[in-house]
């Protein structure tokens, strides 16, 4: 029987191919709906670790700049500076506790890029944000004109990579994050300062005025215990007029609320397309089996039991949607794999797809989801093919 | 093996019409012996094949009883008597019942593949050749005539050498050589032992018949 239901389908196979791609259809849009999902959710997790501060403290005209959330956030590019003094004056403020300037810098242009890339400045005597992840592929300590490489720069560890005419050495790559710092360059303090210094130079820096040993971009901070990061921002924005303290969730809000609604609206278009496919499919295994009613009853004169011609329907179903559903993986995976890059840029949203492990699960998942789908559906024909009154079909032909 | 109906009756509700229930096989006794050939003869919409049905395992009687050797078949579940039904009935369905995913031999071998029984190949070739459709083995039913189905289809019902052989209007789609050879055929088949009933218009069969049995408004009578 087991070969009867793939000689049946080998012989019908336009009915067999239209099931398998209805099934491919399901298994495709499970996994690549789940995994853009679970990307979106996992460069969100990935955006909260990187920022690691309660608080985040920029000068007030950064406020003004187009995405000035992006350049904070994931290392858009852009830059803007406040100056020492002003940042001394935050960090005086009661319930300040840890705290770390960071530097921006957008580069002109670079062998590694073909775009303008960010670079970010941090103190690694005080640094409590980037330090800990850099730390995960990098264990030493940056020299000057050191610089450690977002994961999709097109460049390698002991590469030279030129800023503003000063020439910097990859000291490491870091792990993708699904976010704008994946095309960003970290360097210590001393380095953004030279960088700084070289951009005013050469007349390149907007803001001509700035003083590079005497400037910040940007203060992480946490609060100290006793003080909670609303009750902080809310001080350093009352007596710290020319800046604008920020709490890092309620900036995540934001990203998280754009992720929510693209994520609920692939859950919806998951479902719409589950529904419409499990119907079809419904609609396909009944008018199949309304075809081949006569088959059947062919069979039941042969002996075949009433079992054993659901077990058939059931057989052809399973057949057609385990090929089908690994072939809508299969595609699925070379859509989603090679072109998570441009996805991320679609939806310009933290996109960072799952690890091998995962990616596996998920498509095991979807696989046997729609199999478990397709079987259900030719469940119901298989029990019409059981109650076949086989003299009435037979009678019916002549 | 010896087959034997004891008052079965078979009644039918119509959808519509002014009576709703009638009955399509009155109370019938009815016994079909080994090595004998039963011609059974009757009008259009007279019961035969209702009766027929019902003799070979499709058909539950509204009342009565069927046993085969003893064995009351409508008393097996229906995984049993369909085991009992593939083993020992063979059954020559009216119209075209080929499969058409599968050649003209996995057709007639297909008894033997339903429950992984060893295929009798041998005894496939013999009766294909008999049949005279030992050329199209390896041919798709959508490439045969009307004639070779039938033969197919009588080939697939008589490759397990059952003990009972229901055939309904066997030689429906045959010219008159080739009915008198499934009639010589069949008649063979009783000469070795098998019961064998043929439901059939033709009035060729009544020199075949050992038994004639005439159907008319659900009543079964000798002639």
């Amino acid at each position: 029987m087991k070969s009867l239901a793939i000689k049946n389908l080998k012989g019908r196979p336009v009915r067999t191919a239209v099931l398998m791609v209805l099934a491919a259809l399901l298994s495709f849009t499970a996994l690549g709906g789940t995994l853009v999902v679970a990307s979106l959710g996992k460069g969100l997790d990935s955006l909260k670790a990187r920022l690691g501060a309660d608080v985040m403290v920029v000068p007030r005209e950064a406020t003004m700049k187009k995405k000035f959330e992006d350049i904070v956030l994931q290392g858009s590019t852009g830059y803007f500076y406040m100056s020492s003094a002003l940042a001394d004056e935050v960090i005086q403020r009661e319930g300040v506790g840890q705290v770390s300037p960071q530097f921006f810098l957008a580069s002109t242009g670079s062998s590694c890029c073909s775009i303008p890339v960010q670079i970010i400045g941090f103190d690694p005597d005080t640094d409590f944000t980037v330090s800990p992840w850099i730390k995960r592929t990098y264990g030493g300590e940056l020299g000057k004109y050191d610089i450690v490489a977002g994961s999709d720069l097109n460049a390698f560890v002991g590469d030279k990579l030129s800023f503003y005419g000063v020439e910097c050495t990859v000291a490491a790559k870091l792990e993708k994050t699904g976010t704008t710092y994946d095309t960003t360059v970290f360097t210590n303090k001393d380095t953004i300062t030279a960088l700084i210094q070289s951009s005013l130079d050469k007349g390149m820096n907007d803001f001509k005025d700035t003083d590079p040993e005497h400037s910040v971009s940007c203060l992480m901070i946490n609060a100290a215990d006793g003080t909670s990061p609303e009750e902080l921002v809310n001080d350093i924005n009352i007596h710290c007029k020319k800046v604008r303290a920020f709490r890092s969730g309620d900036m995540i809000n934001g990203i998280a609320g754009s992720l929510s609604g693209v994520s609920q609206m692939i859950r919806l278009l998951i479902a719409a397309v589950w529904v419409l496919g499990i119907v079809i499919l419904l609609l396909a295994f009944t008018m199949s089996v309304n075809e081949r009613k006569k088959e059947f009853a062919v069979l039941r004169v042969m002996g075949a039991s009433r079992a054993k011609l659901a077990g058939l329907v059931l057989k052809e179903a399973l057949c057609t949607c385990l090929g089908g559903s690994l072939i809508g993986a299969v595609v699925g995976l070379l859509v989603l794999l090679p072109f998570n890059g441009v996805i991320e840029k679609t939806l310009a949203l933290p996109f960072l797809l799952p690890n091998a492990g995962s990616i596996t699960c998920f498509a095991i998942a979807a696989v046997a989801l729609s199999v478990i789908s397709g079987a259900a559906a030719a469940a119901v024909s298989a029990w019409r093919v059981s109650r076949i009154d086989t003299g009435l079909i037979l009678r019916g032909d002549n | 093996m010896e087959l034997i109906a004891e008052k079965v009756t078979r009644e039918f509700v119509r959808p519509s019409g002014k009576t709703n229930r009638f009955f399509a096989v009155k109370e019938t006794d009815f016994a079909l012996q080994s090595g004998r050939l039963t011609v059974l003869m009757g009008r259009s919409g007279s019961g035969k094949t209702t009766l027929l049905n019902m003799l070979s395992g499709l058909l539950m009687p509204s009342s009565g009883r069927i046993t085969a050797d003893g064995k009351d078949l409508y008393a097996m579940p229906d995984k049993e008597l369909s085991r009992f039904r593939c083993g020992h009935f063979g059954v020559i369905p009216q119209g075209q019942t080929a499969i058409h995913s599968l050649t003209v031999t996995e057709n007639i071998l297909l008894p033997f593949a339903l429950y992984g029984d060893a295929p009798d190949e041998a005894r496939a070739r013999q009766l294909m050749e008999r049949l005279d459709i030992a050329d199209l083995a390896n041919a798709r039913p959508a490439e045969l005539s009307g004639g070779e189905l039938r033969r197919v289809a009588i080939a697939r019902a008589l490759v397990r050498k059952p003990s009972l052989i229901f055939a309904d209007e066997p030689t429906g789609d045959l010219d008159d050589e080739n009915t008198a050879e499934v009639f010589r055929f069949l008649k063979e088949c009783a000469s070795e032992g098998a019961a064998v009933l043929v439901v059939t218009h033709e009035n060729d069969a009544k020199g075949y018949a050992d038994v004639m049995l005439k159907m008319s408004a659900g009543v079964l009578t000798q002639e």
